[in-house]
């Protein structure tokens, strides 16, 4: 009886366990199956590389590189703020705060990544944009600056934790083998700890990518919306998950703009994926340099 | 906890059939006349149960064929399109006239700008016109603020002004018209279209083609970018659906709509 219990307990966990697969498969095969018609109409190469969105016009056009450059430019703007903050506020955590600056540091890291992204958004509208129009004299407000800006603040504490992680995996021997050998503080780090988890730090920052390029209600908000290829970091850009959330709802199930908006999702879903596998290969080669077993 | 699955579905089931239960969905810019309407009819109908929301025209036609809405507020007429998908589906739109609005365009109070023709409004949507100079404004870059294409605003300005060209593709997209009225309120380029309602102290609005868009102008057809303001039902209106519409066309109703800023039938 006992024993029937036990297996069907198994059973249940293994099928818990195996939920976020058949999620996973489900996402992906109605993400191909409502994406590929749209290629019908267009080629991938002029979807991919065509310049002009304007899908509801009559001829409608498809052509997603603005968007997709949107993206790139709020996401590498992002990183230019959440890696130094986040890699910064990582080592500050580990090596230099006591314990009881740690204690409420950690913590305060933490609520920052639970602040519901519409709060950010509509911080980034209503005082950051009109901040940054009047200081850097800008026609608008709402533009890629203020959006990287935003997305690299929402970004930080992913980016923190995670690479806190990752220094507190180099083992206690190193430190101590550094210091053996006469070296002082900053050489131990500079030369010992951040190369020891420096793979682990990337990890910290390719997730830190892929939340900020999924990142969707705060770019609706704050990005503009101008779907143009972006000259500078002042232009207001329309970033590939500010088009599907701004035209999903009125697209006819089953048209081509629906299509073409799933076909949006689907590049954005491999954009992550590439991040994604992209961190966990880095950390996996870190773990084993490190001696860790996994 | 079987009695509790079962009273929470029962309740479930009540919760659907609830006959005052009434949702209606779309056009921002008839969004403030659902809003005041549906309160006012409901504190005089204490067992109607009225749900607005916003999302756009499109929206509203989208929702009312999936049949996740009962009235669809909608700030243009309906297309063949969005018509052949709703007979597919199996039903038959009514269009009710709700009011009239006019299309104005509104920019920031410190522009000079007091006037401009069609001609030129088109100039600065389509073209990569960029200085008000040319206007006879200050030399101040212009900032093309337009709503996105779910709008029906964004659908009638477009066949009115546009003549279905496109729009810029460096305009500034915006979901509603109260983002288009309070982006153009702090940005001294700017330019943005809303609904008559929408227009405040805090823009200034333009004349077009030397008429000012009142109350007056539209309702005599003066203003050249008027239209009207539609409620869809699916089917003849009946029960509280029914009750409603009438609400908003009674000589009540269409105080609420003047009472909003935008021009009553009656």
């Amino acid at each position: 009886m006992n024993k029937k219990k036990e297996r069907i307990i198994k059973y249940l966990f293994t099928m818990l366990a195996f939920a976020s697969l058949a999620f996973l498969v489900g996402i992906v095969l109605v993400l191909f199956k409502e994406a590929l018609p749209i290629f019908t109409k267009v080629s991938p190469k002029d979807f991919l590389l065509g310049q002009s969105w304007y899908p509801t016009a009559e001829p409608a056009e498809f052509g997603i590189l603005p968007l997709i450059l949107a993206s790139l430019l709020v996401t590498l703007g992002a990183l230019v703020i959440c890696v130094p903050l986040g890699v910064g506020s990582a080592l500050y955590l580990h090596e230099l705060a006591g314990p009881r600056q740690r204690a409420v540091l950690k913590p305060v890291i933490e609520i920052l990544a639970s602040v519901p992204s519409i709060v950010y958004g509509f911080f980034g509208m209503a005082i950051l944009a009109p901040m940054l129009q009047n200081s850097f004299n800008l026609p608008i407000g709402l533009c890629a600056l203020t959006t990287s800006i935003i997305l690299g603040v929402m970004a930080t504490p992913t980016v923190a934790s995670i690479a806190e992680d990752a220094l507190s995996y180099v083992p206690r021997s190193f430190r101590e083998a550094s210091f053996a050998v006469g070296a002082d503080r900053w050489q131990t780090l500079t030369k010992v700890i951040i190369p020891a988890a420096g793979s682990g730090i990337s990890t910290a920052i390719i997730l830190g990518m892929s939340r900020a390029i999924g990142e969707t209600m705060t770019v609706l908000m704050v990005a503009g919306g101008s779907a143009v290829i972006p000259s500078s970091i002042f232009d207001p850009v329309r970033p590939m998950t500010a088009a599907i959330a701004a035209e999903m709802g009125e697209a006819s199930v089953g048209s081509d703009h629906y299509n073409a908006l799933f076909a949006i999702a689907l590049i954005l879903f491999l954009i992550t994926f590439v991040f994604n596998i992209a961190a966990e290969l880095i950390s996996r080669r870190f773990r084993l340099k490190l001696g860790l077993s996994r | 906890m079987k009695k509790l699955i079962i009273t929470l579905m029962a309740l479930g089931m009540a919760g659907t059939s609830y006959a005052g239960k009434v949702v209606l969905q779309g056009s921002t810019t008839v969004l403030p006349i659902a809003q005041k309407a549906a309160e006012v009819f409901m504190k005089n109908n204490p067992d109607a149960d009225l749900s607005v929301r916003g999302g756009g025209s499109g929206v509203g036609i989208a929702s009312i064929i999936d049949g996740t809405c009962d009235i669809a507020d909608s700030s243009r007429a309906i297309k063949p399109d969005e018509l052949a998908k709703a007979a597919k589906r199996g039903r038959d739109l009514k269009a009710h006239l709700i009011a009239m609005d006019g299309i104005t365009h509104i920019v920031h109070p410190s522009n000079t700008i007091t006037n401009l023709t069609r001609a030129q409004i088109k100039e600065i949507y389509t073209s990569h016109a960029t200085n008000w100079k040319k206007y006879g404004g200050p030399d101040l870059k212009i900032v093309v603020i337009s709503r996105d294409s779910a709008s029906g605003t964004f659908e009638a300005f477009s066949e009115m002004v546009l003549d279905k060209k496109k729009v810029r593709p460096d305009a500034i997209m915006q979901a509603s018209n109260q983002a288009i009225a309070s982006i153009v309120s702090r940005t001294p380029g700017a330019i943005g279209y809303v609904g008559l309602g929408y227009v405040s102290t805090s823009v200034k609005a333009v004349s077009v083609e030397g008429i000012e868009s009142t109350k007056d102008t539209v309702l005599k057809n003066e203003y050249p970018i008027t239209r009207p303001l539609f409620m869809y039902t699916n089917g003849k209106p009946e029960g509280m659906i029914k009750k409603f519409i009438d609400f908003v066309k009674s000589a009540e109703g269409q105080k609420i709509v003047n009472e909003e800023g935008f021009v009553g039938l009656k």
